[in-house]
Order: C-alpha cells, then structure tokens, then sequence
C-alpha cells in the first residue's frame, strides 16, 4: 500500500496545477495513465480567456464583463458566485502561466496577444498561435519537474475508494507490470477529464473515456447536470479533429452549397461568433435542410479562411493549416476546409462546490470531469482552459485549508477490499468467451450520437435510454482476449466501459427529463427554456440497483437575473 | 466513392516479460478505407483482431507525441500517417529504434525524460516578476516558436544515429529544449547553466546529419539547437577569460 498526504488523478492542467500548489507542503502523489503532456490538455488550440484589456478593442473590458458573458453563455445555469470568482481570477492566473514561461503570443507593444471568441463582448482570448494547450500544458509540466512533484505515470485507475462518507484513496493499476496498487491519501483530487468518448464522433483524445467521472459516480459522489454536453461547430469532417473558434475568430466564414454565409438567419449581429450551441445548431439545420455539401465521410459546411491571406494562416493558424494538410490533403490558404459539428465538451461532471469540494469527505474534483458549475448549459470557448488552471489553484488552497482543520484519518480495510474487488473484476473481464467491449462501446457510440445529440426528443432519447440499458447487460459478459494484465489496453478499456455506460446513462436520463431547451440541450419538442419549472441543476445519484436516481438543486444567482439570450 | 481494400499489416511483436521469445512480425489483413490512418488501423486491430497488441496513442491528432513509431522504414506518427501513402498494400510496423521495447511498439522512454529533466527544462528567472506579464516582443517570440512547437514524441530521438553509438548523449529534443530556453528573451539562467551539456556526450557529440530534422514531426530542427547551443558556450568561453561574463 502507497501512502500520500494528497493524491492527484490526472495529469492535465487541473491535475498539474493542483499538484503544483500543493507539494512545497505536502506529500502530493500525482497519478496519471497517460504521461502528463500527452493529456488531453495538449489539445487544446485557441486561447483562454481573462479580462487583460490587451486588445485595443477590448480597453474596457473587465472581470465583470467577463462574468456577464460566461453566465449569459451559459443560458443563466451557471452559479453566479462561481463564475465571478473564476473570472477574477483569470487574470492573475493568465499572468502566473506567463511568469512561468508560457510562450504566449504578443501584440507589438509586447504584451500577452488576445482574439475574440464566440460570446464575448471583447476580444479577450489570451492564445499562443493555436496551440494554447500545448503551450500550457507544457508550462505546467515544466513547473511540476522543477519542483520536483511525485509523478506516476502510465499509471490507471480503477476505482475510487468511498466508505462511511469519507475517501480513502484510490486503487491504481502500474500498466507496466499489471499489478494493482491501493493508494491511500487524506486528500483525493480527481482532474480526470471529460467523457467525450461515449459519443461516437467526437473532437476528444481516445483516452477522453469519462472513467474518473463514472468511478467517483459508482462511488458514490453525485453527478451535476450531466445532460449538457457540448457539441463544437467545426469539426473536420470525417476523423472530428478539431478546427478551432479560433478560425473564426480570426475572421473565417460559414458557407452552406448555395454560396451562403447562413449565420445571419441564425445570429444577425454576432454572426460566425455566436456561442457554440448556437452556430452548431445552424450548421446543422442547414445540413438536416439539404444545404449542405456531400462528401464519403460525412455532409458537411465550408469554414473559409481563404481571405485571411497566407500570411495570417500562417501566424495565427499554423496547426490548423497542417491538421488540415495532414489529415485531409487540402491546404486552407487555396481551399475551404469541410467541416460538421460533432461532440466537443462536457459541461456536466463529478458535483462540486466553488472551492472543488464533493459532498464526501477528502473528494474533490475539478477540470473538465468536474461540475462546479461555471459552465451552466452551455460553456464559452476558452473559458474551459481557465477552469482548469484556476480551479487547480483554488483546490490547492481549499485542500490545504482542510487539512489543517480537519484531521482525516484515511482506513487501509476498505481499500483491500476495493483491491479485492477490482481484481476479481479483471479476473472476470479475462475469462474468455465473451463479447467483445469494442462492440459494446461502438454501439454506445453510435446511439448516443445518433439519439442524445444537438437535437433531442423524448421518443429518440427513450430509445437511447433502453439501448444504454440492454448494453449495460451485455456488459456483465464481454471478456477480453488477452489475459495477462500488463500493457493490456484492451482490458484497461472493458474496465473503462463501465463507467462510460453509467455516464451515458446519467447523460440521457437527466436529457429526458429536462424538458425544456437551455443551452447545448436543445428539445424539438419543447424549444423555449422555462425558467419558472427548469433554472435548477440536475443531481444524479447511483440507486443501489445502479440506475441514476435524479434530483435537482437551486443556481445560484448574484447579481444577474436570467433574461432571454439574443446574440 | 472511396472504396475500401484489404491491408497486410505486419507488426513487430516482443514481449520484454518474455525474452525467451524473440521479437518475430504477426501479419493482420484487414479491410480499410484508403483515408484511414496507421493509428485507425491498428486501433481497429486491436479491438476486433487482436486485444493483445500494445501501443500507446492519445490525441489522434499529431499533437499529444503517443504514438511514433516505424512505419515502413520511416519513423513519424501514426496517427497522421495515411494508410494510403504508401501505394503499396502492406505496411509494417515496429517500435521506435534507440530504445527498449517494453511490448510490441511500447518502448521504455526513461532514458528520453531523464535528459528532458536534466536540463532543467523551464523558466528561470532572477528578477522579480512583474505585477503583469513579463513583456517580449513579437519578434523575440518569433525566435522560440520553432522549439516551442516540440510535442516530445522522441521520433528524433529514435532517428539519431549517435543515440545508437552512444547512449547517455543528450539526444536532439533534450537540446531543442534547452535552446527553447535559452533564447527566450525572459530567462535568466546563469551562463554556467549550459555548462552540463559542454560534455562529449552533450552538444559536441552530435555529427549534424539532420536525422532529427527530417524525423520531426513538428518542423522542429533540434540541429539547430544544437548548433545554437554550440556557439553559446564558445561565447560564453570568451567572456571568461575576458571577464565578461554576467553575474
Ligand atoms: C480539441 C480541443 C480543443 C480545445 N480547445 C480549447 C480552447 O482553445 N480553450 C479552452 O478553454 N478549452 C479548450 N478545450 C477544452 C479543454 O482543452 C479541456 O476542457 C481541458 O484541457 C481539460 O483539462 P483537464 O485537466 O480537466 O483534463 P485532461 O487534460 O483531459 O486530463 C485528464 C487527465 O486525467 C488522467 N486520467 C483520466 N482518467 C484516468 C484514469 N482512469 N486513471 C488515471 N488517470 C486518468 C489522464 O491521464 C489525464 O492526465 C478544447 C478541447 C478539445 C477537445
């Protein structure tokens, strides 16, 4: 058994972050089955947003203003109190990276670079070229070796440990030599990432599972609002590898096959930066309505960048434009790059307050698997990399806080017995004979793309719901066909599917039963929100038989009453 | 209409747990659509064929380093490598040359991070930091961005034919590292710093036959880090026996 003061799962931002304030202190572990910068952190292209007022247009911008921004993008489900904080703090955190050595991009006069972004009143998106999260994430791992933090990487875990209202640790599997691992902590953080992978077509790493998500849900931790997922505009046709708001930021247009730039039906004054749910549900009613172009892979929208000049792409777009050479032979300086919406983003995650603490005892959470809610209905593009990083930091401090107020007292006994437990699992995914669990989770895939998607309805969704449940019989019997337990993806991800047939199940339930359309969550048969019945937050329990038991908890609202949202 | 075809991978197996079975090619024919990429293929191995087979991948987007292997007597990435390049029907993999394989493409990349942490790769700074960011021009920006883009694949690292003579040398992305650094107008390491690679198995050891330049998947040339490097020591040495060094 492995002993640590704090335990970090994930080595993205959040994770990184956390563990970065946290280890001049205290003995930090930081568990990741990745290496840390090949986290799905890396990814990320256009910027972060914080109110620097940089940009000559944005000289009187705010903290402020950024706060209205984000809760009116988020269709006024966010809490209020949280996102002040967030924004607040952006700015100092946007200079922390820097001072840390994130190679922002500059303006002439030498400062900190800002584009505009969808949803925001000012160009405050802090970017370097479109490689944000490669400079970030790079950064932060940059900090964590020079201080040294205790990393264990390619390490995976299996199950967290929650007993008798408090955590205990973790139980990690060393994918090098297959042995499992009981970790146990005062403190355990989980920045594990989204759930992007239990849709089909998604913009995520293949490693976005949800599993952190799901294994703090099987817990017993509660999840938050896990219907609002996020579908980004422009995604490269065919592979869904992202093409950033960037684009359009930069000034890109939208075309539809009638030479169309359509978003001025859709959001006259904002156009192409009208925030994400928005513009994707655009495209694709332009798609669904036959104004779109054929290709094998898919129908998909024209994003053209072509009269930003070669110059422009170059500086501004230079990962954009190799992706684009790469991955589908066509250079965007000569040719309009084909793009559809796909799912981007999880709103939703592991129920946390404003300083990352989860109702349990030693459990906190933050990043993309987390729900604080700074998000609401419907996240602005680069408010996402700021959650990461500030809500590390401010785990950092309430985990600290709490430990020297309270003195936990992590047991052994429950994580032998998790030990047990998650062994006799891999005992019994290793038998053979079963199904296969890639068939399990394309089938999963396809479902939740086709029936839990941008657009919803109640006899689509129940058929999802009764499609999560049969798959979620069928995998109680899928084996694996090797049975060694070292370096055996395969068996890492039938381990993973459970949890992302539990996620996809709170995803679609909470999606039925939301009857109402706010943000991402878009129901043709009820197309309005309805603040009176709906301004509350999604709480999803696992019932003992494992099924989601929903219930609902207030928004918290400040300063900002909801108004209707016209952009 | 694309149309899909039938593929031969054959893929270098060896499982370090088991030494006493040598490495030997496992062939898998599978039916692909041409737009395919190496990691799509193999992933489709893996979940339909063989569960076994290991190898690392994350991002799928040439962006998160997982995934560098050989294909085809290249190293590059497979996840931005199309099946289709290679207008021929059978693709082999193996694992990244200059290190051990731990299973089937997986290969022990300590040896990559120890160098990577040797140099002491982040921001030094003496002076204070300032209330706000630390200014840099657009131009001073501009003479990191190539080191910047490295996404530590170690697909030069593999390329490097003095890794293979010589292991403990710094090796290529070690040194573009260093320089990303070292030409950063908002460091301040001290000129000793650099003393640790003005060893023969640091900088001077590299013979300059751009390997890692045509290896990198990033545009990236860890040559001329190297080079960069080089001339840093050769002035700093001037300085020193002038007396010119900063303190
Ligand atoms: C293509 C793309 C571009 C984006 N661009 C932007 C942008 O420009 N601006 C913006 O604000 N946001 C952007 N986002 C969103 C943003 O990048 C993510 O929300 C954010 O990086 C998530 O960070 P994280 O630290 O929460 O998780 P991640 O970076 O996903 O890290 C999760 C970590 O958890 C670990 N982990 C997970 N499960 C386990 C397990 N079971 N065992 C052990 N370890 C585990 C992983 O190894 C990993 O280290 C983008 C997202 C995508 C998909």
């Amino acid at each position: 058994m492995l002993n640590h003061d704090i335990l970090v799962v994930g080595g993205g931002l959040t994770g990184l972050r956390a563990a970065v304030g946290l280890c001049d202190r205290y003995n930090v572990g930081l568990v990741s089955k990745v290496y840390p910068v090949r986290s799905h952190s890396i990814a990320a292209q256009g910027g972060i947003n914080a109110a620097l007022t940089n940009n000559p247009d944005s000289r009187d911008d705010s903290w402020e203003k950024h706060t209205f921004d984000t809760i009116k993008g988020s269709d006024y489900l966010g809490d209020q109190n949280a996102i002040e904080i967030m924004c607040k703090e952006a700015i100092k955190i946007v200079y922390e990276m820097e001072h840390w050595g994130c190679p922002f991009s500059r303006f002439s006069d030498g400062t900190i670079a800002q584009r505009p972004f969808g949803g925001a009143g000012y160009p405050r998106t802090c970017y370097s070229a479109d490689v944000t999260g490669h400079s970030l994430l790079n950064t932060l791992y940059e900090r964590a070796v020079a201080k040294g933090v205790k990393i264990y990487p390619e390490w995976f875990v299996a199950a967290l440990c929650i007993e008798d209202g408090q955590c205990h640790g973790i139980i990690a599997q060393d994918t090098h030599t297959g042995e499992l691992i009981p970790v146990r902590s005062k403190c355990t953080f989980f920045g594990t990432g989204g759930y992007g992978r239990v849709y089909k077509h998604s913009t995520n790493a293949l490693i976005n599972t949800g599993s952190g998500i799901g294994m703090a849900y099987k817990a017993g931790v509660p999840l938050k609002d896990m219907e609002f997922v996020q579908f980004h505009p422009t995604t490269l046709v065919g592979t869904n590898i992202l093409m950033t708001e960037g684009c359009r930021g930069e000034g890109g247009y939208l075309f539809n096959n009638q030479g169309e730039r359509f978003m001025k039906r859709y959001a006259p004054s904002a156009m192409e930066l009208a925030p994400r749910d928005i513009v994707a549900r655009s495209i694709q009613t332009e798609i669904n309505q036959g104004r779109g172009f054929e290709h094998p892979l898919g129908t998909y929208i024209q994003l053209d960048l072509r009269h930003l000049g070669e110059n422009k792409i170059i500086e501004r777009l230079p990962g954009i434009r190799s992706i684009c050479i790469d991955f589908i032979g066509i250079d965007p300086v000569r040719e309009p790059i084909p793009i559809m919406p796909s799912q981007h983003y999880s709103m939703g995650g592991i129920d946390v307050n404003e300083r990352t603490a989860s109702e349990i005892k030693g459990f906190y959470a933050g990043g993309e698997c987390a729900c604080v809610s700074v998000h609401g209905a419907n996240r602005l593009g680069g408010n996402s990399l700021l959650e990461t990083i500030v809500f590390g930091k401010l785990a950092s401090i309430a985990i600290q806080e709490d430990l020297e107020k309270d003195n936990l007292k992590p047991n052994e006994k429950p994580l032998k017995m998790l030990k047990d437990a998650v062994l006799k699992k891999i005992e019994r995914l290793t038998q053979p004979g079963g199904e296969k669990p890639y068939i399990i989770s394309a089938e999963l895939g396809a479902v939740m793309d086709e029936k839990v998607g941008i657009f919803r309805t109640h006899d689509e969704m129940s058929q999802a719901l009764e499609k999560v449940i049969e798959l979620k019989n069928r995998y109680k019997n899928v084996s694996v066909s090797s049975a060694i337990h070292y370096m055996n993806y395969e068996l890492q991800s039938a381990i993973e599917l459970e949890y992302m047939l539990d996620v996809a199940h709170a995803i679609t339930l909470g999606a039925i039963l939301r009857k109402e359309s706010r943000g991402a969550h878009y129901r043709l048969e009820f197309t309005k929100r309805n603040d009176n019945d709906w301004l509350k937050h999604t709480i999803a329990r696992m019932g003992d038989d494992g099924d989601p038991v929903l219930s609902y908890k207030d928004v918290v609202i400040t300063r900002y009453q909801p108004m209707e949202r016209k952009y | 209409m694309i149309r899909s075809s039938y593929f031969t991978f054959k893929i270098l197996r060896y499982d370090a747990k088991n030494p006493s079975r040598e490495p030997y090619f496992q062939s898998y024919h599978i039916k692909v659509l041409p737009g395919l990429t190496v990691l799509g293929v193999i992933n489709r191995i893996r979940d339909e064929i063989d569960g076994s087979l290991a190898f690392r991948c994350s991002c799928r987007s040439a962006i998160c380093g997982s995934c560098a292997m050989v294909i085809n007597g290249k190293i590059d990435l497979a996840c931005r490598t199309q099946v289709a390049t290679f207008g021929s029907d059978t693709i082999i993999l193996e694992p990244l040359p200059n290190f051990e394989v731990i299973r089937d493409l997986v290969v022990d990349m300590t040896p990559f991070w120890d160098m990577y942490e040797k140099i002491q790769p982040f921001l030094i700074r003496k002076s204070p930091d300032p209330e706000k960011e630390i200014y840099q021009s657009e131009e001073d920006r501009r003479k990191i961005d190539q080191f910047v883009n490295c996404i530590l694949c170690a697909c030069c690292y593999g390329a490097c034919p003095v890794i293979a003579d010589e292991p403990g040398y710094l090796g290529p992305a070690a040194a573009a590292k260093l320089e990303r650094f070292v030409l950063d107008s908002r460091d301040e390491r001290p000129a000793e710093a650099l003393e640790q690679v003005n060893t023969p198995k640091g900088v001077w050891a590299c013979d300059t036959v751009f390997r890692c330049i045509d290896a990198c998947p990033k545009d990236v040339r860890p040559t001329d880090a190297i080079i960069g490097l080089r001339k840093a020591l050769v002035k700093n040495r001037y300085n020193r026996i002038l007396g010119l060094n900063k303190k």
